[in-house]
C-alpha cells in the first residue's frame, strides 16, 4: 500500500515566532480513517491547513500521492478536500451554485449527476436553491461538507466536524463517512471527542505542543494501553492484603471494602483464575465483581498529562 | 493552467454583481449622467469650446475614466477584501489554482463590470452632448487596459487592507484627487506653467489624455507615452499580484 499523505519533518514558526508544529512526521495510508487527537492549540489546524495549501510551511515537506504540497501543488490540491472548523460561506449565493463553484474551482467539468446524488446523501437536495443566509447553522455545515466532496477528493480532511453538531447531522455524516470509505477515500478527521476517534477510526494519532506523541492502529491502542481492572466487593472489610496475594499487585479501595485487580487485556493470561483460587485460599470472601475497561479519553488524558 | 476555475470564479463574481446590479451599475451610471447635467448642459454652455471641442463633450472622455477608475478599484478591492474577511478565501487558497487563474477570475470579473459600466456611460453621454469618436478601437483599447490595470489595483488594496477603512481611504484620498487634478474636466495647457509641470507627475494624466485623444486627437501628452504609461502600470500591478501569491503576503499566514 503506498501512503497517501507523508509528512516529513514539517514545522510551522507563526510570524509572531509561535512555533505550531516541530518536525511532524507521519504517513497516512490510501483507505484508512485517521483521527488526529489533540487538545486545542495542539496544532491540529495549522498541520490540515499547511497540507490544504492555506497556510505555508517554515521548514520540512508533505506529500499528497507522492506530490509535493508546495511545488506540485496543482496535482496536490486537486485530490483534497476540506471542511473547515470555522463556518465560512458565501452568504447570498444559492446551495447548489455554492457546490457547482467549489466543483470548477477544483478544476473539475460540471457532472449534474454527481452533485445531484452529493446533495440528496446530505439532505441537501431539497435546499439546494435557497440562499445560504437562510439555512441553519447545521445545514450551513453540510453545505461545506457537499462543497469539500464536490470534486471527488481522494483525501478528505474534516476539521473538528462534530463541534457543537446535532445528533441527526452527525449520525448523516458518519454515514458519509462510512461510504466513502467503501469508495476508498482516505479520511483524516481531528476532534478532541474521544468518542468520534472510538467509533470511526482505523488508526489514532495524538498530538499535544506541536509534536505527534503516537500513533498507533486503534484497536492496539486501546489494547496495550488499555488497562482493565477487577473490582471485588468483600464482604468483610480488609485492613491490609493478605498474605500469599503479593504477585498479585492488589489494591484496597473504599476503606477495605473493595479489592482491585488491574491487568493488561494484552497478554495471554489474565490470572484471573489463578486470583480466585488464591483469594480462596486465603479466606477473602467477596459478594460481587465487577470489571472495567479504560476509555480512550482516559488515554488520552494519561498520554497529554505526562511530561515530555 | 486550471480554465474550469478561471470560469467558475469569474461566473460567482458576474453573478454577485447582477445580484447587486442597482449599486454595481445603476449607482455609478446615475451620478456620471449627473455630471453631465450640471457641467456638460448647465454650466458647459457658458464655456467656451477647449481645442475645437465643445465643453460638455469635453469632459467626457475624463468622465468615463474617473468612474472607470474609482469602480474598477472599488469592485475589484471589495472582491477580494470580503471573502478575506468572511473566510470564505480558504477555497480559492486550498484549490489547485496559482496567481494566473485566481487574477483572471476576479480580476477579469471586476473589468468585464468596469467596461460594461463605461459603455453605459458613453451611451448615455450621448443623449446629452454631440461626441466624436475618431478612434473607436484605440477607445476600446485604453477602456479595456485602464480597466484591467485598475481592477489590478484593487486586488492589491484588497489584499494589502487589514479593514474597511483601508479599503475607502485610497480610493478617496488618492484616486479622487488624482482624477480631478488629472484633467477631466480641465486641459492641463490652461494651467500655468508651473501647474503644467507638476500635473506631468500626476500619471492618471497621461490616461486621461490618452483616452480622450482617441475622442478628439487633441491630447496634453503624445498618444504614444500615455499608451507606454498605461501598459507600464499594468506590468507593474501584474508583477505586484504575482509576488503577492509567490511570497503568500497578507493572504497566507
Ligand atoms: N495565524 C496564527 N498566528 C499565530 N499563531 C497562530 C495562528 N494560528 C494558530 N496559531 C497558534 O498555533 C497553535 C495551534 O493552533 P491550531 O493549529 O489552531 O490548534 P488546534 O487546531 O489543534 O486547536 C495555537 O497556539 C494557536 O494560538
Ligand atoms: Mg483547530
Amino acid at each position: 500500500m503506498s501512503a497517501i499523505l507523508s509528512i516529513q519533518d514539517l514545522t510551522k514558526t507563526y510570524a509572531g515566532g509561535f512555533t505550531a508544529l516541530k518536525k511532524i512526521n507521519l504517513e497516512i495510508q490510501r483507505g484508512e480513517i485517521f483521527a488526529l487527537l489533540g487538545p486545542n492549540g495542539a496544532g491540529k489546524t495549522t498541520l490540515i491547513n499547511i497540507i490544504c495549501g492555506i497556510v505555508n510551511p517554515t521548514s520540512g515537506a508533505a506529500f499528497v500521492n507522492g506530490h509535493n504540497i508546495v511545488s506540485e501543488f496543482r496535482a496536490s490540491r486537486a485530490i483534497v478536500g476540506l471542511v473547515p472548523q470555522e463556518l465560512p460561506v458565501d452568504a447570498f449565493a444559492s446551495v447548489l451554485k455554492t457546490v457547482n463553484y467549489s466543483r470548477g474551482l477544483f478544476g473539475k467539468s460540471a457532472n449534474p449527476d454527481y452533485i445531484e446524488k452529493l446533495l440528496r446523501s446530505l439532505s441537501l437536495w431539497d435546499k439546494k436553491d435557497a440562499r445560504i443566509i437562510e439555512l441553519s447553522g447545521g445545514m450551513k455545515r453540510r453545505v461545506l461538507i457537499a462543497k469539500a466532496l464536490s470534486h471527488e477528493p481522494e483525501l478528505l480532511f474534516l476539521d473538528e466536524p462534530t463541534a457543537g453538531v446535532d445528533v441527526e447531522l452527525r449520525q448523516d455524516m458518519w454515514n458519509v463517512v462510512s461510504s466513502l470509505k467503501k469508495d476508498g477515500v482516505t479520511v483524516i478527521l481531528t476532534t478532541h471527542y474521544i468518542e468520534e476517534a472510538e467509533e470511526m477510526a482505523d488508526r489514532v494519532g495524538v498530538i499535544n505542543g506541536g509534536e505527534i506523541i503516537l500513533v498507533q492502529e486503534k484497536a492496539r491502542l486501546m489494547q496495550e494501553l488499555g488497562r482493565k481492572q477487577m473490582t471485588l466487593n468483600l464482604i468483610e472489610n480488609l485492613s491490609e492484603i493478605p498474605p500469599g496475594l503479593e504477585e498479585y499487585e492488589l489494591e484496597l479501595a473504599n476503606h477495605g471494602a473493595e479489592l482491585v485487580y488491574t491487568y493488561s487485556t494484552n497478554e495471554n493470561r489474565t490470572g484471573i483464575t489463578a486470583l480466585l483460587g488464591a483469594l480462596q485460599k486465603a479466606g477473602v470472601h467477596f459478594s460481587d465483581l465487577t470489571t472495567s475497561q479504560s476509555s480512550l479519553e482516559e488515554i488520552f488524558v494519561d498520554l497529554v498529562k505526562r511530561p515530555a | 493552467m486550471n480554465l474550469q476555475a478561471v470560469k467558475a470564479i469569474y461566473r460567482a463574481e458576474m453573478a454577485r454583481m447582477f445580484r447587486t446590479v442597482v449599486q454595481s451599475i445603476i449607482a455609478p451610471v446615475l451620478s456620471t449622467s449627473l455630471y453631465f447635467v450640471i457641467f456638460g448642459s448647465a454650466i458647459g454652455s457658458r464655456i467656451a469650446e477647449i481645442d475645437g471641442v465643445s465643453y460638455g463633450a469635453f469632459i467626457v472622455p475624463g468622465l468615463i475614466m474617473m468612474s472607470i477608475m474609482t469602480e474598477s478599484i472599488s469592485n475589484s478591492s471589495f472582491a477580494i477584501y470580503f471573502p478575506r474577511f468572511t473566510g470564505t478565501f480558504y477555497e480559492v487558497l486550498s484549490a489547485p489554482v496559482s496567481y494566473i487563474e485566481v487574477m483572471l477570475g476576479f480580476v477579469g470579473a471586476a473589468a468585464t463590470k468596469s467596461i460594461i459600466i463605461g459603455s453605459i456611460i458613453f451611451i448615455t453621454a450621448n443623449f446629452f452632448v454631440s461626441i466624436e469618436l475618431a478612434h473607436p478601437f484605440v477607445a476600446l483599447l485604453f477602456l479595456v487596459l485602464i480597466s484591467f490595470a485598475f481592477c489590478l489595483f484593487g486586488f492589491i488594496l484588497g489584499v494589502w487592507a487589514d479593514g474597511w477603512e483601508k479599503l475607502t481611504i485610497v480610493p478617496v484620498l488618492v484616486i479622487m484627487p488624482l482624477t480631478f487634478l488629472g484633467g477631466t474636466f480641465y486641459s492641463i495647457s490652461m494651467l500655468p506653467a508651473i501647474w503644467q509641470k507638476i500635473s506631468l507627475l500626476n500619471p492618471l494624466v497621461y490616461l486621461i489624455s490618452g483616452f480622450r485623444w482617441s475622442f478628439y486627437e487633441n491630447a496634453d501628452v503624445s498618444i504614444a507615452l500615455s499608451l507606454a504609461i498605461t501598459v507600464g502600470f499594468l506590468l507593474i500591478c501584474l508583477l505586484l499580484v504575482r509576488w503577492i501569491f509567490k511570497t503568500g503576503y497578507r493572504i497566507r499566514t
